[in-house]
C-alpha cells in the first residue's frame, strides 16, 4: 500500500512554448495596435487609388460636352461608388489607422485598452469594404453617397446596389464604434505618468474628438439604413410619403450623422498638421489651449448644422434661419485654429520638409473651403449654389485640400516611424507641388462652372457659356493630380526598401513615439519618462544635453577638487 | 496700409464683378427677376468680405513662410501663445461673423418675399386668388400662382383658371410661358422621385419632393425684354433639375418664356381654345365609343339572342 501514501507534488509541465506565428497568419490573427494601424493604411490607401481612378473616369466623361463615353447608369454608379469610398472606407478609416499606430505611442501605452477590439474594427471595416465592392460584380448603386430617397427605394432601384451601400455604412458604422469607444477608452485611462489632459498631444485630442463625434453621429445612420432596409424588403414604410412616412425623414437622419462625419474627417487633419507645424517651425504650438478647445467647440457646434444641407428643402423659415446661424458661428473656431497655425510659423525657424509643405498646401487650401462654406451657409445664397459644382469645389477644398494634403503631411511625417527608413524628400516636393497645382487646376475653376449653372451628378452638359473650356481645363488638372499621387505612391514603396535609416528620432520631434525605436517593438517603450509638459520629447532631449554637458564640463577628478575648494 | 489695400481690393472686385451682365465667373446669375439680383447682391458682399480674409491671411502664410524659414543665425523664438493676440482674433472673426449676419438678415425679406407685380405687368383675374398662407404672397395678395411638377424626367407646369375644375385647366411641359412684371409664384412638388427646380437667372432653386409642396417665386422685369425680337417672342430663360433624379437626370431641362401681358393673354386664350377644343374632341370620342359599345352590345346581344334559349346539357354545365 506503499503507493497510496505517495504525496502528489504540484508539477508545470510545458508541453509547448507557442511559435511565433509567421506571415499572413501573424496579419490575420494579429492584436498588436501597430500592424492593425498598418492594415488600415495599406488597405485604405489601396481604396484611395480605387476612389481616384473613379474619379478620373467622371472626369474623362465631363472633359467635353455632349460626350458618350460613359452610359448615365455607369457615370451614376461611378459618382456613387466614388463618394462613398472616399468617404467610408479612405478617409474616416485612413485617420483611424494613423490613430491606431500613433495614438498608444503617443500617450505612452503598451497597446489600445482593447486590442481584440481594435482587430474586429479593423476587419469589420474590411468586410463593409469587401460587401460593398461585390456589388461591382452584379449591379452598383446609382444613388449618389447621400442614397436620397426615394430615389433609393425599391420602387426605382429594385436591384441590390442599394443593399450592398446599407450594408457596408452597416459593417463599417460598426468597426467605427467599436473602435471609436476603444480610443476613448485607451487615451482616458492608459495615458503616460504626468501625462494631464493639458499635456495630451493635440493629435490625441483630435482623435479623441473624432471618436465622440462618431460615437454620437453614427447612430443617426445606422437606424436611417435600417428602415430603408426594411422599406426595401419588409413592407415598411418610413420614407413613402403615399403611406405616411417622409422622405425628409432621411435627409434628416443622413445629415445628422453626415455632417459630423465632414468633422470627422477633417479634425483629425488638424491634429495632424498641429503635430507637424511646430516640429518643423522649431516652435511650441501656438495657443495649445486655444486649438484644443477650439476642436471641441467645433465638434459641438458640428452636431447642429445638419441642416445647412437642406436649405432648399420645404423646411419653415425659423430652421433654416437657426442652421444659418450656426453653421456661420462654426467660422470663428475654424478661424482660431488657422490663425494659430499661422502664429505658430511665426518667428520660428521654418524646415521645408516634405511634410511641412503639405502641412503649409493643407493651411493654404483648406482656407479656401473654410471661406467658401460661409457663402454656402448663408442660405439665400445657398439658394443659388446648392447641388452645383460649386458645392463639389467646396467639400473637395475641404476633403481633398484638407484632409487628404493632412493625411500626406502624416504620412511623410511618421513613415519614418512606422518603417524605420525615411521616404525621398525630392521625389516627395516633386510629388507636392504636382498635387498643389493639380488640386487647384481641377476644383478653382469648379467654382465658376457651378456659377456658370451646372448641376452636380450630372453625365452630360450643354456646350453653354463657358462649361467646355472650364470642364477640360478640371479634367486635365484631375490627371496631374493624380500624377502626383502616384509619384508619393512610388516614393512609399520604393523608401520601404532603400530609403535612408531613419533612428529613433529624425526630425528631433516633440512626442512620444519618438522615444522608442523606429519601428518600435513589440510593446512600446521598456519604460516611459515621467511628462512634464506638451513636448516630452524636448525634455528628455535637453535633459540629456544637461547631463552631457555636466559631464564635459566636469571631468572627473576635479569634480571632487571643486567641491572641497 | 492693410486697409488701403483692402479697400483697393474691393473696389476691383465689385468692378470686375458688375462687369457684364450675365458674367457667371465670380458670382451666381441673375438679371431675370429682383430676387436673383438680391442674391447676386448679397452674394457680391460675401465675396469681398471673404477675399479680404483670404487675402490677409494667405498674405500672413506667405509672408511668415518666407521671413522666418530657417537660416544661419536665426533663432526660433519660444513662445507658447500670446492671450491678447488670441483673444484678438477671435473678437475679430466674430465680428465679422456678426457683420455678415446683420447684412444677411437685411436681404433675407427682400428674397424670400415675393414683391409686388410692377404696373405694367399682367392684369391678375381676381377669381385667380389662391388660398396660399398669406406670407408667401406678395404683399397685395396678387400673384399668378402656378403648379410645377417635377416626374422623371420632366417639368409640368399647371395654371390657375377662374373655375373649380381642375381638369380644364391650362398645362405645359417642359415650358413655363409667363407674362412679364407680374409675380409669379410657384407651388413646386413631384410625383415620383425628389428633384429641383432651378432657372439661375430667376433666383435659388427649390426642392421637389414627394408628400411636399416648396414655394418659390420670381418676378421677370418688363426691361428684360431687350429687343423687339424679344419683344415679340419673348425671352427664354433656362434650367435645369438639380437633384439627382435617376440616369436621366441631365436631360431633365426647365424653360421660362417670358412674355409681353398682351402676348401672354393671346397666349392663354390659344391654349384654353385648344385644351376646349381637346376636351370637345375627347368629349366627340367617348361620345362615339360608348355608341359604337352600344351598338356592339346590341348586335352581339341579338347575336346571342337564338342561341341563348337553346338549353346546355346537365354534362357540358
Amino acid at each position: 500500500m506503499a503507493s497510496a501514501t505517495v504525496t502528489p507534488i504540484p508539477q508545470v509541465v510545458a508541453h509547448q512554448v507557442e511559435k511565433p506565428k509567421r506571415g499572413w497568419v501573424d496579419w490575420v490573427t494579429t492584436t498588436d495596435h501597430k500592424k492593425i494601424g498598418i492594415m488600415y493604411l495599406v488597405l485604405t490607401f489601396a481604396f484611395f487609388g480605387v476612389g481616384g481612378i473613379e474619379a478620373l473616369l467622371i472626369r474623362l466623361q465631363l472633359a467635353v460636352p455632349d460626350n458618350t463615353l460613359l452610359e448615365f447608369q455607369t457615370y451614376n454608379e461611378l459618382i456613387t461608388m466614388h463618394g462613398t469610398t472616399m468617404v467610408f472606407l479612405f478617409v474616416v478609416p485612413v485617420m483611424a489607422g494613423f490613430g491606431n499606430y500613433f495614438v498608444p505611442l503617443m500617450i505612452g501605452a503598451k497597446d489600445m485598452a482593447f486590442p481584440k477590439l481594435n482587430a474586429l474594427s479593423f476587419w469589420m471595416l474590411a468586410a463593409g469594404g469587401l460587401v460593398f465592392y461585390a456589388s461591382v460584380f452584379f449591379n452598383p448603386p446609382e444613388c449618389g453617397w447621400t442614397c436620397y430617397v426615394p430615389l433609393a427605394s425599391k420602387d426605382y432601384l429594385p436591384n441590390g446596389g442599394v443593399d450592398a451601400w446599407i450594408f457596408l455604412v452597416h459593417l463599417t458604422g460598426i468597426g467605427s464604434l467599436v473602435g471609436s469607444v476603444n480610443f476613448y477608452v485607451t487615451i482616458a485611462n492608459l495615458r503616460a505618468p504626468g501625462m494631464t489632459w493639458s499635456r495630451l498631444p493635440l493629435f490625441c485630442w483630435s482623435i479623441l474628438t473624432y471618436s465622440v463625434l462618431l460615437i454620437l453621429a453614427l447612430p443617426a445612420i445606422a437606424a436611417a439604413v435600417t428602415m430603408l432596409l426594411t422599406d426595401r424588403h419588409f413592407g415598411t414604410n418610413f420614407y413613402d410619403p403615399g403611406e405616411g412616412g417622409s422622405p425628409l425623414l432621411w435627409q434628416h437622419l443622413f445629415w445628422f450623422f453626415g455632417h459630423p462625419e465632414v468633422y470627422i474627417m477633417v479634425l483629425p487633419g488638424f491634429g495632424i498638421i498641429s503635430e507637424v507645424l511646430p516640429v518643423f517651425a522649431r516652435k511650441p504650438i501656438f495657443g495649445y489651449k486655444a486649438i484644443a478647445a477650439a476642436t471641441l467647440v467645433i465638434a459641438f457646434l458640428g452636431l447642429m448644422v445638419w441642416a445647412h444641407h437642406m436649405f432648399t428643402t420645404p423646411s419653415p423659415s425659423v430652421v433654416l434661419v437657426f442652421f444659418m446661424v450656426s453653421s456661420m458661428l462654426i467660422s470663428i473656431p475654424t478661424g482660431i485654429k488657422i490663425f494659430s497655425w499661422i502664429g505658430t510659423l511665426w518667428q520660428g525657424t521654418i524646415h521645408f520638409t516634405t511634410s511641412l509643405l503639405y502641412a503649409v498646401g493643407f493651411l493654404g487650401t483648406f482656407l479656401i473651403g473654410g471661406i467658401t462654406g460661409v457663402f454656402l451657409a448663408i442660405y439665400p445664397v445657398d439658394w443659388q449654389l446648392h447641388d452645383t459644382y460649386f458645392v463639389v469645389a467646396h467639400f473637395h477644398y475641404v476633403l481633398m485640400g484638407g484632409a487628404v494634403f493632412a493625411v500626406f503631411s502624416g504620412l511623410y511625417y511618421w513613415f519614418p516611424k512606422m518603417t524605420g527608413r525615411m521616404m525621398d524628400e525630392k521625389l516627395g516636393k516633386i510629388s507636392f507641388w504636382t498635387m498643389l497645382i493639380g488640386f487647384h487646376t481641377t476644383f478653382l475653376v469648379q467654382h465658376s462652372i457651378g456659377l456658370d449653372g451646372m448641376p452636380r451628378r450630372i453625365p452630360e452638359y450643354a456646350d453653354v457659356g463657358n462649361l467646355a473650356t472650364f470642364n477640360l481645363i478640371s479634367t486635365i488638372g484631375a490627371f496631374i493630380l493624380g500624377v502626383g499621387i502616384l509619384v508619393t505612391a512610388v516614393n512609399a514603396l520604393r523608401s520601404l526598401k532603400h530609403g535612408a535609416i531613419a533612428g529613433p528620432d529624425p526630425w528631433k520631434a516633440n512626442t512620444l513615439e519618438w522615444f522608442t525605436q523606429s519601428p518600435p517593438p513589440q510593446n512600446n517603450f521598456d519604460t516611459v519618462p515621467r511628462v512634464r509638459s506638451v513636448e516630452p520629447m524636448k525634455d528628455i532631449r535637453a535633459e540629456i544635453e544637461r547631463r552631457q554637458g555636466e559631464r564635459e564640463r566636469v571631468p572627473a577628478g576635479a569634480a571632487a577638487a571643486e567641491t572641497h575648494a | 496700409m492693410t486697409l488701403a489695400l483692402a479697400f483697393g481690393l474691393a473696389m476691383a472686385f465689385t468692378l470686375a464683378l458688375a462687369g457684364p451682365a450675365h458674367a457667371s465667373f465670380w458670382a451666381p446669375q441673375n438679371g431675370g427677376s429682383p430676387n436673383a439680383d438680391r442674391i447676386h447682391t448679397l452674394y457680391v458682399i460675401v465675396f469681398i468680405v471673404g477675399a479680404i480674409i483670404f487675402v490677409f491671411t494667405e498674405g500672413a502664410l506667405i509672408y511668415a513662410l518666407w521671413k522666418f524659414r530657417a537660416s544661419r543665425g536665426h533663432e526660433a523664438k519660444q513662445l507658447h501663445g500670446n492671450t491678447r493676440v488670441e483673444i484678438g482674433w477671435t473678437a475679430g472673426a466674430a465680428i465679422v461673423v456678426l457683420i455678415l449676419g446683420i447684412v444677411t438678415f437685411a436681404f433675407l425679406p427682400g428674397i424670400r418675399n415675393p414683391d409686388d407685380s410692377d404696373s405694367d405687368g399682367w392684369q391678375i383675374p381676381a377669381s385667380y386668388t389662391t388660398a396660399k398662407d398669406k406670407k408667401l404672397l406678395p404683399p397685395n395678395g396678387k400673384a399668378l400662382n402656378i403648379d410645377v411638377n417635377g416626374q422623371q424626367y420632366a417639368w409640368r407646369f399647371v395654371y390657375p383658371d377662374g373655375d373649380a375644375d381642375r381638369q380644364n385647366n391650362i398645362y405645359t411641359y417642359e415650358e413655363l410661358v409667363v407674362p412679364v412684371g407680374t409675380t409669379v409664384t410657384l407651388d413646386v412638388r413631384s410625383s415620383d422621385v425628389g428633384h429641383a427646380w432651378w432657372i439661375p437667372q430667376l433666383g435659388g432653386k427649390v426642392d421637389a419632393l414627394p408628400g411636399y409642396t416648396n414655394h418659390t417665386w420670381f418676378k421677370v422685369p418688363a426691361k428684360a425684354l431687350r429687343n423687339d425680337q424679344e419683344r415679340r417672342d419673348g425671352r427664354v430663360f433656362t434650367g435645369q433639375c438639380a437633384e439627382l433624379c435617376g440616369r436621366n437626370h441631365a436631360n431633365m431641362t426647365a424653360r421660362v418664356r417670358a412674355v409681353t401681358p398682351e402676348a401672354f393673354d393671346a397666349w392663354l386664350k390659344r391654349q384654353k381654345a385648344d385644351i376646349d377644343a381637346a376636351g370637345r374632341g375627347a368629349q366627340r370620342y367617348r361620345d362615339q365609343q360608348e355608341q359604337f359599345d352600344r351598338q356592339q352590345a346590341a348586335t352581339a346581344a341579338a347575336q346571342a339572342a337564338p342561341t341563348a334559349t337553346t338549353p346546355v346539357p346537365a354534362s357540358q354545365r
